[in-house]
Order: C-alpha cells, then sequence, then structure tokens
C-alpha cells in the first residue's frame, strides 16, 4: 500500500532566462513550449521517514556529454543539494536535495538558466499523454453493443475528446482535452447511469515500459517469415542431389542473406538470457539452445562461403520459430492474469470523501489520500485509509484486519486501519502516514521477509534444465570428440555436433510447459480463478497441507442471525421492518433473516435512525425500538448477551445474535480435502469459542485460535519444518504474511488488497469449492507437464544415439524436433475441456 | 533458369510485404482487442473521431 507522494505546484520556469543574460554556453534556448511543474517528494517503498527529496527537471537543450556534465555541476553548486544526475536520452536530471528549505524547483531552474538551459520541472501527470489520458476498468462490459453505449456516454461528458474501449481487456481508454478536476469521477458516473460498473486503473498499474507481448511477436513474425521462405529452399536444394548445380550455392547464399538477420534480430530473447546466466556462471536452458542456434548458423555460413552442401539454416531458423511460439504463449499467459486480476483490484477500490478546510466535501478515489486529509466515514462503510478518528464515537468491525469478529468500540484519537468497516455512527478521520509501530507497518515487514523465502522456489523448467543443461552439451561435445578421434575431419564432427544439440533442444521445456499452462490458466479463468503467480500452478501441485483462515474464508464474511429459532415470528417480522431502512450489517442479516423466513417482509414508514444507536419509529402502542442493549433500555447485566436488541412497549426486550456463518459448501469441500489426503489446519485471530463453533462444523480437528499475524507464520514454518508444502488460503490483511510464507497461496476476491497481492491465485464468488477445482487443475497441470517431458524424452532416446552416430543430419533433427513440438501442444490442450476430479 | 533471376527476388519480396503488413498492423495496435475488433466491423456508424490509434 504505498501512497502516492506527489503534489503539484505549478510554477512557471524563467523562459529563456540564458538570451537575457547572454552568459549561453554556446547552445541558444529558444523553444521552450511546454511549461509542467511538480515537485515530486521521493517514494520509497518502506516507510521511512525521508528527509530527502528528489526534483526531476526537463532539460530543453541539454544535447551532448558536455552539456550534460555542465548541468550537473551547476546543479551541485546549488546550496542545499546532495546530488544531482543528467540523463542524456531523456533529457531530464534527477537532483535529491537535502531540505526543502535551502533548495527548491525555482532555484535549481535559475542556476540553469543562468549557464543557458532551458528547464523546467518533470510531472509524471503533467505530461501529455499522462495528463489527459485515464484509464477505466468497466466490470460488466461484454458485447459489441456495450462498447457502443460506453463509447457514447463517455464521450458525452464534457471535456472528453475521445474513449475507447477494449473488449478483451475490458477497459475504456479516455482521452481528455484539457486537466480535468477531481479525478475520473465524472466519467464512473456518467458509466454508472447507464448501468456499467467501472473504476479508474491506478496510474502505476498501466504499463508504460516496453510492451514484452509485442516484442516477442515482432520477433516470433521474423522467424517465421524467415523459417518459411528458407524451408522453401531447403526443399528445392534437398530435391536435387547433384550438389555442384549451380542453383545449390544460390540458394544457399539467399538463405544465409535471410537467416544471418533473422537469427540476429529473433535470437535476441534467448541470447540475452543465456548470457545474463552465463554472466552469473550459471547454466538455463537458454544456454544450449543460443549455442545450437548460433553454431548452426555460423557452421552453415562457413559452408556456404567454402561452397559446400551441408547447409542447415533451415533447422536453426525453425528451432527458433517453435521456441519463440512458447516464449509468446508463456507471457500471454502472464499479462492476462495480471491484467484481470489489477481490473478487479481497482473495482473494489473506494471512494474517500475528503472534508476541505472550508468543510466542502469532495470525492476521492481512496488510494490518492494522503497522510493529513480529513476524512468522512459513513456508518456500514469501509474506512479508506489507516488514521485516527478526529471526531465521533463507532463501533467498528476489524475482521478484514485481525480476524476478529466483535466490533470494537472507538473513540476520538482512536487509530482504525484500511479495510475494517465503521459500524456505528459517522465519525471524521485524519488520515496518517504509515509508521513504523502500526500493524500495517509490521504487516509489511513480516511479508518482505515471508517472500525471500518463496523467491527460492525453482520452476520446474529451470529444475530439469538444471541437469538437462550440461548433459546437452557434455552429448554434443563428445560426439564431436568422438568423431574427430575417428578421424572424420572437424566440419563433419561439427555437424553432428550441432544435430544433437538440436535434437536435445528440449521443447519440452520450452514450449510445451508454457502450452500446459495455457490450457489450465485459461480453464480456471473460465471457473472464475484468476491465476497470479507464473510458477503458482507448479506450487498449488506440491500442496499436501491446506491452512484455512476462518473469517471470510470458511465463512461467509458477513454476519447472519444465529438464534433466529428462539425469536418469536411476530418479532422478527416487526424487526424486520424496522431493519430493512438501514445498511447496518446487523440490520441487514434480520432482514435476510426475515425474508428466508417469510419470503418478504413488509416496510413501514416513519422510522428514525439514531447513528450508533438504534432504530426507533412511533406506534399508537409507544415506541418501538431496534438497536444496541442501551438504546432498547437493556439492563447492564443482560447486555453481553447479544450484539442487537429489539424492544415494544409491553414487552420483554428480545435478544439477536450473529454470527459469521461458513460458506455453504465449505464441510463439503473439506471432507473432498480429506479424502484426498490433505492436511487441513485452521488458523485464525478470531476467540477460541468462534473459532471453536467454525472447526467442528466444518470439519477441521487441528485448529488454533487467537494467533497474531507472525504466530501464523510460525505455525507455517512449523508445517514446513516438517517438510510440508504449506497452502494457505486466507483473505485478511493479518493472513497476508502467512500468505507470503506459505508454499502457495489463495484467496477470496473479496480479500484485502495486500493479501491479493500476496497470492497465486484468486477466487470469485460464495462457494468454496474452486479451490478443489484450482487444485484438480495444478495436479493435471504437472501430470501433463510430465507426459510431455516423457514425450520429448522419448524422441531423443530415439534419434539421440542416431544423431551421435552421425545418421541424423541437422534437416531431419529440426523435422523430428518439430513434430515432438507439434505432438506435446495438441497433448496439452486436452487440458482445457477435460473432467477433472481430486484424487489421492 | 533465367526465371529464377526475377522469380526469387519476386517471391522474397511478396514475403517480405506480408511480413511488413504484420509488422506494421501489429504496431498500429490491431490486435490490442480482437474481441472489440469483432464487433466493431459491425457497427454502422462512423467510427469516432480519435478512434483510429
Amino acid at each position: 500500500m504505498d501512497r502516492h507522494g506527489a503534489m503539484s505546484a505549478p510554477e512557471t520556469s524563467p523562459a529563456c532566462a540564458a538570451d537575457d543574460t547572454g552568459a549561453a554556453a554556446g547552445s541558444a534556448c529558444r523553444t521552450i513550449s511546454r511549461v509542467e511543474a511538480t515537485v515530486t517528494a521521493a517514494r520509497g517503498a518502506a516507510p521511512a521517514p525521508s528527509a530527502t527529496k528528489t526534483i526531476t527537471l526537463d532539460v530543453e537543450n541539454m544535447v551532448c556529454g558536455g552539456c550534460m556534465r555542465k548541468v550537473e555541476t551547476a546543479l551541485a553548486a546549488v546550496p542545499g543539494v546532495i546530488s544531482a544526475k543528467a540523463n542524456l536520452a531523456s533529457k531530464r536530471a534527477n537532483v535529491v536535495i537535502g531540505d526543502a528549505q535551502e533548495a527548491d524547483a525555482g532555484k535549481l531552474i535559475g542556476a540553469l538558466g543562468a549557464i543557458g538551459f532551458g528547464a523546467k520541472e518533470f510531472a509524471p501527470e503533467a505530461m501529455p499523454s499522462a495528463k489527459q489520458t485515464v484509464t477505466l476498468a468497466v466490470e460488466n462490459m461484454v458485447c459489441g453493443g456495450c462498447m457502443r453505449k460506453v463509447e457514447t456516454a463517455l464521450a458525452a461528458v464534457p471535456g472528453v475528446i475521445s474513449a475507447r474501449t477494449n473488449l478483451s481487456a475490458k477497459r475504456v481508454t479516455v482521452v481528455f482535452g484539457e486537466a480535468r478536476e477531481g479525478g475520473a469521477g465524472k466519467l464512473i458516473d456518467a458509466l454508472a447511469a447507464i448501468g456499467f460498473n467501472a473504476a479508474e486503473l491506478a496510474p502505476e498499474t498501466i504499463q508504460t515500459g516496453p510492451d514484452t507481448g509485442r516484442y516477442l511477436l515482432n520477433r516470433l513474425a521474423v522467424a517465421g517469415f524467415a523459417a518459411m521462405n528458407i524451408m522453401l529452399f531447403s526443399v528445392s536444394v534437398w530435391a536435387s542431389s547433384d550438389a555442384s548445380d549451380p542453383t545449390h550455392s544460390l540458394f544457399h547464399w539467399i538463405s544465409a542473406i535471410i537467416a544471418v538477420p533473422a537469427v540476429a534480430y529473433s535470437g535476441q530473447p534467448f541470447f540475452r538470457s543465456a548470457w545474463e546466466a552465463l554472466k552469473r556462471l550459471r547454466v538455463n536452458m537458454d544456454v544450449p539452445i543460443s549455442l545450437a542456434i548460433f553454431l548452426a548458423t555460423a557452421m552453415s555460413v562457413f559452408q556456404t562461403i567454402k561452397g559446400s552442401d551441408q547447409v542447415y539454416f533451415d533447422a536453426g531458423v525453425s528451432l527458433l520459430f517453435f521456441l519463440l511460439i512458447g516464449r509468446y504463449l508463456d507471457q500471454r499467459v502472464r499479462v492476462r492474469a495480471r491484467g484481470a486480476a489489477e481490473n478487479l483490484l481497482s473495482l473494489k477500490a473506494q471512494w474517500a470523501y475528503v472534508i476541505d478546510k472550508d468543510g466542502s466535501v469532495e470525492r476521492l478515489p481512496s488510494r490518492l489520500v494522503e497522510p493529513g486529509m480529513r476524512l468522512a466515514v459513513a456508518a456500514g462503510e469501509r474506512f479508506p485509509a489507516d488514521g485516527v478518528i478526529v471526531h465521533g464515537t463507532t463501533s467498528i468491525d476489524e475482521s478484514l484486519i485481525t480476524g476478529e469478529t466483535l466490533p470494537r468500540e472507538a473513540q476520538a484519537n482512536a487509530t482504525v486501519y484500511a479495510g475494517s468497516v465503521n459500524l456505528g455512527a459517522p465519525v471524521e478521520m485524519e488520515a496518517r502516514a504509515a509508521e513504523a509501530d502500526t500493524l500495517l507497518a509490521q504487516i509489511a515487514r513480516l511479508m518482505e521477509t515471508a517472500e525471500q523465502a518463496r523467491g527460492r522456489y525453482v520452476r520446474l523448467a529451470d529444475r530439469a534444465a538444471e541437469f538437462y543443461a550440461p548433459a546437452v552439451h557434455t552429448l554434443a561435445a563428445t560426439s564431436f570428440a568422438g568423431w574427430m578421434i575417428a578421424g572424420a575431419g572437424w566440419e563433419y564432427s561439427l555437424t553432428i555436433a550441432i544435430a544433437v544439440l538440436i535434437i536435445t533442444c528440449p521443447c519440452a521445456l520450452a514450449l510445451a510447459v508454457p502450452a500446459v499452462q495455457v490450457a489450465a490458466s485459461a480453464r480456471l479463468f473460465d471457473r472464475g480463478i484468476l491465476l497470479k503467480a507464473a510458477d503458482g500452478l507448479e506450487r498449488l501441485a506440491d500442496a499436501d497441507t491446506v491452512v484455512f483462515d476462518k473469517t471470510g474464508t470458511l465463512t461467509a464474511g458477513v454476519p447472519s442471525l444465529a438464534n433466529g429459532a428462539g425469536i418469536a415470528d411476530a418479532d422478527l417480522k416487526a424487526a424486520a421492518a424496522l431493519a430493512t431502512s438501514s445498511r447496518h450489517p446487523y440490520a441487514q442479516a434480520v432482514t435476510a433473516a426475515a425474508k428466508a423466513r417469510f419470503g418478504s417482509v413488509q416496510a413501514v414508514s416513519g422510522i428514525e435512525e439514531t447513528p450508533g444507536a438504534g432504530l426507533c419509529r412511533v406506534t399508537d402502542a409507544g415506541e418501538e425500538r431496534l438497536g444496541s442493549a442501551s438504546w432498547c433500555g437493556v439492563s447492564q447485566g443482560e447486555a453481553g448477551a447479544a450484539s442487537l436488541w429489539y424492544a415494544r412497549p409491553g414487552a420483554k426486550p428480545v435478544a439477536f445474535r450473529f454470527e459469521d456463518k461458513l460458506r455453504e459448501d465449505a464441510a463439503e469441500t473439506i471432507s473432498v480435502l480429506k479424502n484426498a489426503d490433505y492436511e487441513i489446519v485452521l488458523l485464525s485471530g478470531d476467540r477460541e469459542e468462534a473459532v471453536k463453533i467454525a472447526a467442528s462444523a466444518a470439519g477441521i480437528e487441528d485448529w488454533h485460535a487467537a494467533l497474531k499475524p507472525q504466530e501464523k507464520i510460525e505455525r507455517i514454518e512449523a508445517l514446513k519444518a516438517q517438510g510440508r508444502h504449506v497452502l494457505m488460503v486466507g483473505d485478511g490483511l493479518n493472513d497476508a504474511p502467512a500468505l507470503a510464507a506459505a508454499h502457495a497461496s489463495l484467496s477470496p476476491s473479496t480479500a484485502a488488497d495486500v493479501s491479493q497481492t500476496a497470492s497465486d491465485a484468486v477466487f470469485q464468488g460464495a462457494r468454496l469449492m474452486p479451490l478443489i477445482e484450482l487444485l484438480a487443475t495444478a495436479r493435471k497441470t504437472r501430470t501433463m507437464a510430465f507426459q510431455n517431458f516423457a514425450i520429448a524424452a522419448g524422441y531423443n532416446m530415439l534419434f539421440i544415439p542416431l544423431a551421435m552416430a552421425g545418421m541424423v543430419t541437422p534437416l531431419i533433427a529440426a523435422i523430428a524436433m518439430s513434430t515432438s513440438s507439434i505432438i506435446v501442444t495438441v497433448n496439452a490442450l486436452r487440458l482445457r475441456t477435460a473432467k477433472l476430479e481430486l484424487a489421492q | 533458369m533465367t526465371a529464377l533471376a526475377w522469380l526469387v527476388p519476386l517471391a522474397l519480396l511478396m514475403g517480405a510485404l506480408g511480413l511488413a503488413a504484420f509488422l506494421w498492423s501489429l504496431k498500429v495496435g490491431q490486435y490490442e482487442d480482437l474481441e472489440g475488433s469483432a464487433y466493431r466491423a459491425l457497427e454502422d456508424e462512423p467510427p469516432a473521431a480519435g478512434e483510429r490509434r
């Protein structure tokens, strides 16, 4: 939860100061048209209070290395500047200043102006492209008609130049003509008016850097083009056996002209990754791949120059083409899952009602709330930020933070956390920065250490590569050495070594595993499960122990009436009639119980709500009341028996007790898991009685209550120490460190943001069964990945001896490899529709 | 055999044109919303201003 700490301070730069002073260092400053200014406060990921501040300047006419040095020197000479770094490519300078009193942007710009450089402050959100563009996630845009409706509605909003929907991503990009006020609120309102649920995507989640999908697709296209054309030439060359035919030489030369640039361009992803690995003295799968492609190409160029017929451009380029397909598929799964997860998170994001100094209330997305702002929080709403209560008394449901289901009373000066629900009266709060000793900061620290542990997980394909790559190299080197000793000459020996390299090139690792994962994540996506981590499926398949959180995970997370059976029909009916007018969770639970019993609830008029106390209505007989114990006149002694009371004239007050009910299929899910030999543990931050009831209802024997986040991690570490692979399922902020510490993790889509971010997968809906589907799919995915390894290994076992014996030319090697690629891909696609059951 | 002198360059040129067309369509973002484009093709109204990127 990083707070965006940028404040806007428009300021006019002294335009062309250099011309006036005449101190221009040869470079005249003529063209300063845009004036942008912002002070970007240093944004540390950690909430460490930093006294330093970074100012970024756009330096207009910094065009050479000399200018760069001049700029840096001039900036460093300004009092208060700690360091200054100029970047020639982006024409920007980053200045770190220690004390805002001594140096500010104006002084820096002045210093640059004095040596002839026009500068202004760089503002990320003031850049033409960023300033005027807003991206919204639109939840229920599903058809062509919706697209048109959304675009028309947005175009009608004043100031909007264009609106462009993207149906696949369920997003819409809106371009504004001028700077806008109040965020994307107007756009979201306009969409809400025609029935679409939309939310603004945080600017930092929208990809601005190089698009890896396009990067790979460009290379894939070039490799495909080259492979097709070279293959055509090869067919004609191989068709005639007369090596002295001049067309052979011609076709080899044309192939070389196509292949060399194509390999240099399309091979980059592999070469780069292989080089990175070699630099760290490690071997990954890209090393033999790069070696095979490079050797095949270099060898073929040599043979072409020599005029020999042993030319294998086709093999190298088609290998590259197939491998790039795998790389691209792998990347697409990740991007798609991440985009969907981002949409989900922003749609969940909420508004904060900021009280200005003059008392007016402004609506702002809660991520833009800054420390010091005063916020109004109505009853029934979630607190949008961490802070303290300034005005009012209320009760707070902190179940998402601590797992505790009983509301906590809070007065002025009480600390509140983002995500907890205000159950009582409207309150005013002041947002505070996350401090080192708050629960949130503590959880952030715990998560950091926990995540490091997971970072050590090595993906299946990489683990296979660890023993596979050396084996491939050894085999190739052995065949080369063997044929050299046998006196075959180095060219022939090298050709055979290349054939061995190409044959053993593990397409099962490079293509089949991504293909299986694409099929698996598409399958899960259809069933409402979002896979977030690329290696999540592999880790989920390892799981043998499932650790549940209680509140919001095993349970639905909303209160429901517990003692309904003990309440007379007439009482429930009358209480529900009052309750319908309130948004309080307890009132809604009463209404829901009445609806379940009577089918419908009769609304009555004349109800008054006193926030923090309850509801009342004056009838002929007297006053009816529904609310807290004191509101209904219940004596202190009895008050503890229930959380809601109903009082009517001349009758004893009726007590309403609430509980957080299990998800309807929780017990069933647990029993399926048990049948499949999973160990089940319940770790909750809630009170012992509540956990005990939930555990016995769900059929869990191993449960622990009243755990702090740290203790949850300790339990998980203890399980890990026993050699268990733990799958953590949780939703609360207090579960986030445990989610990060566990081998794999899952959270419902109602979970706290931090928890969703920490988990490998997110499931939607009120049922718990997606967990079973997820585990079954993960296991099947692993099985299929192994099947594909087996297919590829089978091919290798058949062809490697032949290749080492010199009976397979690189061309045949390339064909064999392509066939195995196609077979494993088709095998993977079966997963999309397969019927799965979670077996032992 | 002389036919090769112009057939081969012609074949390569046509292939290269196809490649260039693909790279161009990728660059202007025609693959960014495959689902949406399918519906857009059926729209009667002229595209709104700024719709092309």
